[in-house]
């Protein structure tokens, strides 16, 4: 067993993990970290196909850019709510899994079948250009230039579309602190909204706060934490108050 | 000169029924005029013909080619000859004195326009179908008399049993003109032509199979066109219709049109001794069975009514005898249509006096009050009896002479009918000119405006003259000899013999009459104690029984069936099947539920396919 | 070492990619899966570019990469933008479109 198994066959291993529990994490936060780690052993991988520049790229883009962004969207979604496990569509965990498992069985039992040749490795590709780096600009840059350039037109299109898409439009002027004061005067909350609730167990802003009637208070949370299925804790406070 | 015959009635339908409102008050003079014109030219046309050598008489006119389609050629051709002329004379002569008649009759009718626009186009219609030159072109003046027949019977609209009648007549004539359309279809598979001239050429190559079938086919036609057994039903309800309707259609000229066809026709009948036998048989059986039917009836139209299809079925008899009666069944027809005409105009004038009542127990004694009609009625009872030298008695007892050469089966029938002639008409006779008074409380008889009783004296005169004119005067049976063919009767019953029996057994049929009907009193309600045959005459004959427990219960049954079938099966099948798609596309339609997750999976089932099928086509 | 070996681990990673596609409700983690299969196809990519002895595989992959980056950041902005006014991220809520 050489080196390169012996990467293979760990990083193989980890990343197989890294996959599955991400599907099988009830957080989404927890699936993101084990994407992340399914992606660097991807990486190390690729590392250990003479593909360091790729390797590298693979860090910085995804588990550096690409997952950072998907942890953000989960903060602005809500880091602490967790899924339900429990299918809803009948039919369709068993359906998946028997499709998925006859796909990966065709998919891997073609492969398998296939002798494979023993592999040329890069050393001669790489020697063309005077080295790895080299070779892969020369491609980029010349005979991929066109679908190159396509791309970075892509991508900023892609980045005008997601200001576009997640600008948040406003349809009234902003209220002046005047208007607001008027507003909380007139309406029947004339004193302050309590402030969330902190106790021994939760310390956040996403805690509603207990009133001394033994209630929770949806309004002592900010209206981002109030939506459907994030105020999963009353139950447990209204234990707890007991 | 043949066209404007047709012409001027066409014209004055046309002008009365287009004309609407202002045609009100001089409609029915034009209508008269019409057919008073087409007479005079009738009589004209008659002169110059009886003026030429025999074989000079007949003359066609060619108006323009109809139909010309491939082997089909049908010309629009009329055709005047001896037969055709005296129909012509008939039709026109007795339609013209109705026409006089129903000025009088319908003065009160509001809608006398339309009546004497029908009239004029019944006339148009029945020249047509005497004067036309072939079978196609008689099949539309057919079909125009059926037209006007039915517009009449039912021309009080507003009665229910009128509306019907019309319809029951329209049908059962139906029924006959399929007889007709076949025999036209037949004759041009078989002869490729319609044409008298060419048909009467053609028969006698032809195969005698096809022959009796064409004979048999023109006798359905005739059977209901002229209410013959076993489509007679219709007649007795046709007395719907205003009296003058029943005098001219219903007894003088339309319902002999089925007898016109069959002498027209004779070059079939003369090949076909099956075919000839059948019209005998119909004609015995309708004459034995409308005698019958008149015994009984209390309605005066009725009872005259059953007496022409008697008399029809002894034309119709005649007729099927062969060449020894194809003249006496025209004479027979003539002489009928003068007398009956007579005779429905008295009924119609007596119903003039007595309020629109046809019952005969109301009448009674009406000789004093109506003397005219009496008188005239009086000669026509004569007359259709067979009393020497009346006009029946000529043409009858040719007919009676002629069956029995036959057979003696056929002679008996005809002598039979012969006697219950008299009985039924004596019947009549007493009943409303004889016995007591039995008029209904506010009921004045009165004797009817000259208009109307002129026709019937003129009438009453033909009734008298009209057989003797013809025969001795006119020689009818060398006037018609050239298209119909004659000849004299063999092995029949000598004259001198049957004369007296003939004459024996009338006078017995109305003595026996007189003594039922005439010493005593007639109860005003019809008895309903009465025999089984009396019953049977009352239901005319049970023929309306027969004709709905054969044909229109099981077609009733057989619709509902059928539609039953087409309500269940059919649509049944073909909303089964929509809704079965339906159905399934319902249970589709739950595919497309809007979770992209489902239309994942179906997409991964897809890619899971293409592999499997691509890794077993690779190994 | 056999050179298929990377190509088995790369369907097996796409696989369990598709099943997580499948059965999770979760958008973003809808997504996250999608990402897994398109690193797997990367990885065979990669795999193959070596064993054939050229460079073109990794420049796919490196292409792949910068599409991939595109995508999240439309998906992601959608993702937002959807719970922003539904209030939730769950796919199986946005199913509107049905029979």
């Amino acid at each position: 067993m050489n080196g390169e198994s012996v990467v293979f066959w760990v990083s193989g291993t980890f990343a197989i993990v890294g996959a599955l529990g991400m599907v099988a994490s009830k957080k989404a936060v927890h699936s993101a970290l084990w994407v992340a780690f399914a992606m660097i052993n991807i990486a190390v991988l690729y590392f250990a196909l003479e593909a360091p520049f790729l390797g590298t790229t693979q860090i910085i883009v995804y588990t550096g850019a690409i997952m950072m962004l998907f942890l953000f969207v989960l903060m602005i979604v809500g880091v602490d709510s967790s899924d339900s496990l429990l299918e809803t569509i009948k039919g369709q965990r068993l359906l998946a899994g028997l499709f998925a498992l006859t796909f990966g069985g065709v998919v891997v039992a073609s492969i398998s079948s296939t002798l494979a040749s023993p592999s040329a490795g890069l050393a001669y590709a790489n020697a063309g250009y005077g080295g790895h780096m080299q070779a892969i600009a020369g491609l980029v840059f010349g005979t991929y230039l066109f679908a190159f350039e396509v791309l970075s037109a892509l991508l900023i299109t892609a980045a005008l579309g997601a200001m576009v898409l997640a600008h948040n439009e406003r349809w009234s002027p902003r209220k002046t602190q005047d208007q607001m004061q008027r507003e909380r005067t007139l309406s029947n909350h004339v004193t302050p909204l309590p402030a969330p609730g902190v106790l021994a167990r939760n310390n956040s802003v996403d805690t509603p706060a207990l009133l001394p009637d033994g209630t929770t208070s949806i309004e002592s949370l900010p209206t981002a934490f109030r939506g459907e299925g994030q105020v999963t804790k009353a139950a447990e406070i209204d234990e707890a108050a007991k | 000169m043949i066209a404007a015959l047709i012409g001027l009635p066409l014209l004055g339908a046309t002008v009365l029924l287009l004309g609407g409102r202002r045609t009100n008050v001089w409609g029915h003079f034009l209508a008269v005029a019409m057919s008073g014109a087409s007479f005079v030219l009738g009589a004209f046309l008659f002169i110059q013909m009886a003026g030429k050598s025999e074989e000079e008489r007949e003359v066609g006119q060619h108006l323009f080619d109809w139909i010309s389609v491939g082997a089909f050629q049908v010309p629009f051709g009329l055709h005047l000859d001896q037969l055709s002329i005296v129909f012509v004379l008939l039709i026109t002569g007795v339609g013209t004195l109705i026409h006089i008649y129903s000025i009088g009759y319908m003065e009160h009718d509001p809608n006398r326009r339309r009546f004497f626009a029908y009239l004029n186009l019944f006339v148009a219609a029945m020249l047509l179908l005497v004067l036309a030159d072939n079978y196609f072109l008689l099949y539309v003046g057919w079909e125009g008399v059926g037209l006007a027949s039915y517009l009449l019977i039912s021309y009080y609209q507003q009665k229910p049993s009128a509306a019907t009648a019309g319809k029951k007549a329209f049908i059962v004539n139906r029924v006959g003109d399929v007889g007709l359309s076949l025999a036209i279809i037949l004759m041009f598979v078989t002869f490729g032509t319609v044409t008298f001239e060419g048909v009467n050429a053609a028969a006698e190559a032809s195969s005698p199979n096809t022959i009796t079938w064409i004979g048999l086919a023109l006798l359905l036609a005739a059977c209901g066109k002229s209410a013959q057994f076993p489509l007679q039903s219709w007649l007795l309800d046709a007395m719907e219709g205003p009296t003058p309707v029943s005098a001219l259609i219903h007894a003088a000229t339309m319902v002999t049109a089925g007898v016109y066809l069959i002498v027209r026709a004779h070059a079939i009948f003369d090949l076909s001794e099956t075919a000839r036998t059948a019209v005998v048989i119909v004609g015995a059986i309708t004459l034995l069975l409308g005698a019958f039917i008149g015994t009984a009836k209390d309605d005066i139209k009725k009872g005259l009514a059953g007496s022409t299809m008697s008399q029809i079925g002894y034309m119709v008899l005649a007729a099927g005898l062969g060449p020894v009666g194809y003249v006496f069944a025209i004479f027979h027809l003539l002489t009928h249509g003068m007398f009956k005409a007579g005779l429905f105009l008295g009924a119609g004038s007596v119903m003039h006096g007595m309020h629109d009542d046809v019952n005969m127990r109301h009448y009674g004694a009406l000789r004093t009050m109506m003397k005219i009609t009496y008188a005239t009625f009086g000669l026509g009872f004569l007359a259709i009896i067979g009393v020497p030298p009346f006009a029946g008695f000529w043409s009858k007892d040719e007919i009676i002479h002629a069956a029995f050469s036959q057979s003696l089966i056929i002679g008996m029938a005809t002598l039979i009918g012969a006697g219950v002639t008299a009985f039924y008409m004596t019947r009549m006779m007493t009943m409303t000119f004889f016995g007591e008074a039995r008029w209904e409380d506010d009921v004045h008889p009165h004797e009817s405006p000259a208009v109307m009783t002129i026709p019937m004296i003129i009438l009453a005169f033909g009734s008298v003259f009209g057989g003797m004119a013809m025969l001795f005067v006119g020689d009818i049976e060398h006037w018609l000899e050239p298209i119909t063919g004659f000849a004299k009767p063999e092995h029949s019953v000598s004259n001198t013999v049957l004369i007296p029996i003939t004459l024996a057994v009338v006078f017995g049929g109305a003595l026996f009459a007189w003594l039922r009907y005439g010493r005593r009193p007639v109860p005003v309600i019809a008895p309903s104690n009465v025999s089984f045959l009396t019953r049977a005459a009352r239901a005319d004959a049970y023929g309306d029984a027969l004709n709905e427990s054969v044909f229109m219960r099981p077609g009733q049954y057989l619709t509902r069936s059928l539609t039953w079938f087409d309500s269940k099966a059919i649509d049944g099948l073909v909303s089964g099947l929509a809704a079965a798609i339906g159905g399934l596309s319902a249970r589709a339609r739950r595919l497309q539920n809007g979770y992209v997750r489902s239309y994942a999976l179906t997409m991964l089932g897809g890619a899971v396919l293409i592999a499997l099928v691509l890794l077993l086509v690779r190994l | 070492m056999n050179p298929n070996n990377y190509l088995i681990l790369a369907a097996i990673l796409f696989t369990i990619g598709v099943y997580g596609v499948l059965v999770r409700r979760n958008a973003i983690i809808v997504f996250m899966s999608v990402e897994l299969m398109l690193n797997a196809a990367n990885l065979a990519f990669v795999a193959a570019a070596r064993n054939t002895g050229t460079l073109d595989g990794l420049v796919v992959a490196f292409f792949v990469m910068v599409v991939a980056a595109a995508e999240v950041v439309v998906g992601l902005a959608i993702i937002v933008t959807i719970f922003r006014t539904r209030r939730s991220a769950s796919i199986d809520e946005a199913s509107l479109m049905k029979y």
